[in-house]
């Protein structure tokens, strides 16, 4: 099964991050905002074009862009899970 | 569950003459009057939590308060006399983390690492703990002297959230004031605590974490002895040196640049406020 990353979900959608693959200060970055393995986040907002996207986490919405958001691996939560 | 637990440990003899309330009796609020301090007050916190309305509260400025992220973009100082001390209190602006830092971010970060604040109040969003912890956990691992403002009750508790702000004293080893800066409620406990804490009155225990592997600790021990030669004097070398092996680019690049030591004498304002310029500029 291939590893679905955060850019694929939906708006409404909700996931799991499974893993962070981006690397140093940007790694960093992306946990201080809260992002972290084990972390529920829903895509909200969508801008016109696509890129960036605003996910809710912890309370608080996140803009991310593309490139960040290819690399959080995460598994989606399906609604009769919940 | 409904046991009671003393949170300060310095409780006074008189009750009446040292409770929050007549204590804020003695408050005097010095406005732009910071001439010849005895303590020096930081002001940190996650962006958008309300630190410029508790700066507001406690020297009675009206530095500009405004429900957006990065408003406060170069610190703010002002001025209190409480029970005979005078304070400096900085209003820095608003970060998520003393360890990934965007420019205005950095001033908030030099000030707390560099700046040698007395007291450092972290001021956090009773409605976002969560979030809000990462800072506080990261600041008390650099700082003994510590007080932990928990803003916004009220919308907390509008939310349905009730905080067991005792528990959370306890865990975090700082006392927790719960504020509603805007009404000037816990105002007087917040007062109360710096104070208790500044003097010394109040010893804290924060929180760290130790499962620090031996070898990481040898090595973080010997480039914060050369970096604490090359900067004599410079606070919190241990935080520089765990950077540098982290690969922080900035930090690096402020040693190659000999800036560190002018951090502490607090002569980087201006360089960051012209990049913050430039910044805009692109």
């Amino acid at each position: 099964m291939d590893q679905q990353t955060l850019n694929s979900l939906k708006p409404g959608q909700r996931a799991v991050i499974k893993a962070l693959h981006a690397q140093g200060l940007e790694r960093r970055r992306l946990m201080d905002l809260g992002l972290l393995p084990g972390t529920v986040v829903m895509a909200e907002l969508v801008s016109p074009l696509g890129d960036p996207t605003a996910y809710l986490v912890r309370g608080t919405l996140v803009a991310l862009r593309q490139e960040q958001s290819r690399r959080i691996a995460i598994e989606p939560v399906l609604e009769e899970e919940r | 569950m409904n046991e009671t637990i003393p949170v300060s440990t310095a409780l006074p003899k008189e009750a009446c003459a040292s409770c929050a309330l007549a204590r804020n009796a003695r408050l005097i609020k010095l406005g732009v009057e910071i001439e010849g301090w005895d303590y020096l007050v930081a002001l940190a916190g996650n962006p958008n939590t309300g630190k410029s309305t508790v700066f507001n509260a406690l020297t009675g400025l009206r530095q500009h308060t405004g429900n957006w992220p990065g408003k406060t973009v170069t610190r703010a100082e002002g001025g209190f006399l409480y029970e005979g001390r005078r304070y400096k209190l900085v209003d820095l602006p608003g970060t998520y983390s003393l360890l990934s830092t965007s420019v205005d971010e950095e001033v908030a970060r030099d000030f707390i690492l560099f700046g040698q604040p007395t007291v450092t109040v972290v001021v956090v969003d009773a409605t976002r703990l969560e979030r809000n912890l990462n800072l506080v956990l990261q600041i008390l691992e650099i700082t003994d002297r510590v007080v932990v403002c928990l803003n916004l009750i009220d919308e907390a508790e509008r939310h349905g959230l009730k905080i067991d702000e005792r528990a959370l004293a306890r865990s975090l080893g700082v006392p927790v004031i719960p504020t509603v800066a805007r009404k000037g409620q816990g105002v007087p406990e917040l007062l109360a605590a710096i104070s208790d804490v500044a003097s010394g009155a109040y010893v804290t225990r924060p929180h760290r974490i130790r499962s620090l592997d031996p070898q990481v600790t040898r090595t973080v021990d010997r480039l914060a002895a050369e970096i604490e030669a090359t900067f004599p004097g410079l606070p919190n070398t241990r935080w520089v040196a765990m950077r540098l092996l982290e690969g922080d680019e900035r930090i690096a690049e402020a040693i190659r640049r000999r800036e560190l030591g002018d951090l502490s004498r607090g002569e980087r304002v201006e360089p960051v406020q012209e990049r913050l310029a430039l910044e805009a500029a692109r």
